[in-house]
């Protein structure tokens, strides 16, 4: 199938007695930005989280960039460095420089040296607006140009994929736009990306389409627009109702 | 001044009556120790029957028997040979207590002293006549077992903590666990003795290795068990998010390893495992189960002299001050690596 970059079908996964994804199907582009939204506890971190088999799924397919995901570690190796993934905590490396942690992955690649790596890591580094703090460490860094760091760092494997996994959650107020902001502009670039987020401007902004979770499974999908404006279930009007009071 | 006075003294009548009680208990005991080693006591070159006459410390008993206790039953003549290897020890010591030396240059240097420390001690070959293993003793031996232990131990232990937390490879894990918990099940002089009297029963006759080599491998398996322990904590400690980062970088199983997790779990388990290194320095002088004469049997032995009766605590403190040396050496140099 030409053009699919992410492939799930029926796919299951449970823990123990709960099950957090009840029968998935869900094809994503090439290019296609995909917004995931949904109450805390409706599978869509175990969705994403899947697409890099983070999480084993129990049941199902998933085919990312052609590749199908099974316990053939080598191939989910060669899919992983094309699948970039930016988590709600930075899980940046505290004992390397924010420079070691994106040259980390170009440094592997056969017959790239020290100096073109580090080259390739800066002009991410200034991609996302932060290459004067190359030689710190991360806990001199703002949260939000920690998260920063990280998008930097997916980046630096130069991956057709990106996942982002609630990626302002952890963040103050003030630094959520800083975060946002590099997020649209890759979004410019036509990369790929599915993104767990409550950040509805964000959303109706940049995605081309937006999924609504609830219990495990996809209760709604569309334009956001379309989803916003009229919505079809009650659970999502509730949703939509409550990040609105929230935000 | 009054007010300086203040901020350094005590805070309450309680804690200043324990200050008053135990500076008083300190000067009492200290001048007590002076007044033994310093004032009654004897000078270097003082006869044990003088010095038998009162009771003040006799230090003759050092300038006697300080070879002895250094090196054991080493043929007098050739003693220069451990001596050097004591130098040789102290300097390899030196050069590894800074993290920047820290290069697989250092690995290499390490390998090159021992194997000098060997053909010196054991020697064979023209300028220096062959000592057997059974004549070796004191220091070098003390240094050699604790030394060799802790350098092989420590990669031991870091494979047998990642193979422990081995998930996907239950067989491995397995092994692990029952390493552990048999080592640590048992004590040490209990396995010094299995290795060197039980051991050579089970092997085939005609093969049998050498006693101190079998001493030492004891020595390795053991301190391998409790630095996997300490690592095995380092490891847990390290947020799950480190280790899905990695995974999700595309990292290898050893690439994560090497570069992210041991990294950051070996640096938070320094004290503990320094704790262990120091422990095990010490440990090494239970070898005298099984007939190896370290430091501290060697110091012992000495004291057997009948010329030379009544003069333990003259060698004990002697004794101690060598160990102590070493340990305050070891703990400087891991408050060192701590701070970098």
């Amino acid at each position: 199938m030409t053009g699919a970059a992410i492939v799930m079908e029926h796919v299951r996964k449970s823990y123990g007695a709960h099950v957090a994804l009840r029968d998935i199907s869900l094809q994503v582009a090439s290019g296609e930005r995909v917004v995931v939204c949904g109450p805390s506890g409706s599978g869509k971190s175990t969705l994403i989280r899947c697409l890099n088999r983070l999480e084993r799924h129990d049941s199902g397919q998933i085919t990312v960039d052609g590749v199908e995901l099974t316990d053939d570690i080598a191939a989910l190796r060669t899919v992983r460095r094309h699948v970039g993934m930016v988590f709600q905590n930075f899980n940046l490396f505290p004992h390397l420089t924010v420079l070691q942690n994106c040259t980390l992955t170009p440094m592997r690649v056969p017959g790239i040296g020290a100096a073109e790596a580090e080259a390739l890591a800066m002009s991410f580094l200034e991609r996302v607006r932060i290459p004067e703090q190359a030689h710190k460490y991360p806990a001199q860094l703002s949260g939000g140009q920690q998260q920063r760091v990280a998008i930097a760092r997916a980046l630096a494997m130069q991956p057709r994929i990106m996942l982002f996994d609630e990626p302002t959650s952890a963040l103050d107020p003030e630094m959520i736009q800083e975060v946002l902001d590099c997020m649209i502009e890759l979004a410019q670039t036509g990369m790929t990306m599915v993104v767990v987020t409550h950040e509805m401007g964000f959303a109706r902004r940049v995605a081309d389409r937006m999924i609504f979770m609830d219990d495990g499974q996809i209760l709604e999908q569309g334009i956001p627009a379309s989803l916003f404006d009229d919505p079809q279930t009650q659970r999502l009007r509730d949703f939509l109702g409550r990040i609105v009071h929230a935000g | 001044m009054i007010a300086a006075l203040r901020r350094l003294g005590p805070r309450n009548w309680w804690s200043g009556l324990a200050t008053i009680v135990l500076v008083l208990a300190l000067w009492q005991a200290g001048a007590a120790l002076f007044d033994w080693a310093v004032i009654r006591g004897h000078g270097w070159d003082t006869g044990p029957k003088q010095c038998q006459l009162d009771g003040g410390a006799c230090w003759a008993v050092l300038t006697e028997k300080y070879r002895f206790i250094l090196f054991g039953r080493y043929p007098y003549e050739q003693q220069w040979r451990p001596a050097v290897v004591i130098g040789i020890f102290v300097a390899l010591f030196g050069a590894s207590a800074s993290r920047y030396s820290w290069r697989p240059a250092l690995a290499g240097l390490w390998v090159a002293a021992l194997a000098l420390v060997l053909v010196l001690m054991r020697g064979g070959f023209a300028p220096l006549p062959l000592v057997p293993q059974d004549q070796w003793g004191g220091l070098p031996i003390t240094l050699l077992l604790s030394s060799v232990g802790c350098v092989l131990a420590f990669p031991l232990a870091v494979l047998v903590a990642l193979g422990r937390r081995a998930r996907t490879l239950p067989a491995i894990r397995l092994l692990c666990v029952i390493y552990i918990e048999v080592i640590r099940g048992v004590p040490l002089v209990a396995l010094l003795f299995m290795a060197s009297v039980m051991l050579p029963l089970f092997l085939p006759a005609g093969m049998n290795f050498d006693k101190l080599v079998r001493v030492q491998v004891v020595i390795i398996l053991f301190a391998a068990a409790y630095l996997a322990e300490a690592v095995r904590g380092g490891l847990q400690a390290l947020p799950q998010g480190q280790f899905e980062a990695a995974e999700a970088l595309g990292l290898s199983y050893w690439q994560t390893q090497r570069r992210i997790i041991l990294p950051q779990a070996l640096r938070l388990v320094i004290p503990s495992l320094v704790n262990i290194f120091t422990g095990l320095f010490k440990d090494t002088s239970l070898v005298l189960i099984v007939g190896i004469l370290d430091f501290l049997t060697a110091g012992k032995v000495a004291l057997a002299d009948p010329a030379w009766q009544g003069f333990g605590n003259e060698v004990y403190l002697a004794l101690g001050a060598v160990y102590l040396g070493f340990s305050l050496f070891l703990s400087a140099s891991s408050r060192r690596l701590e701070a970098t």
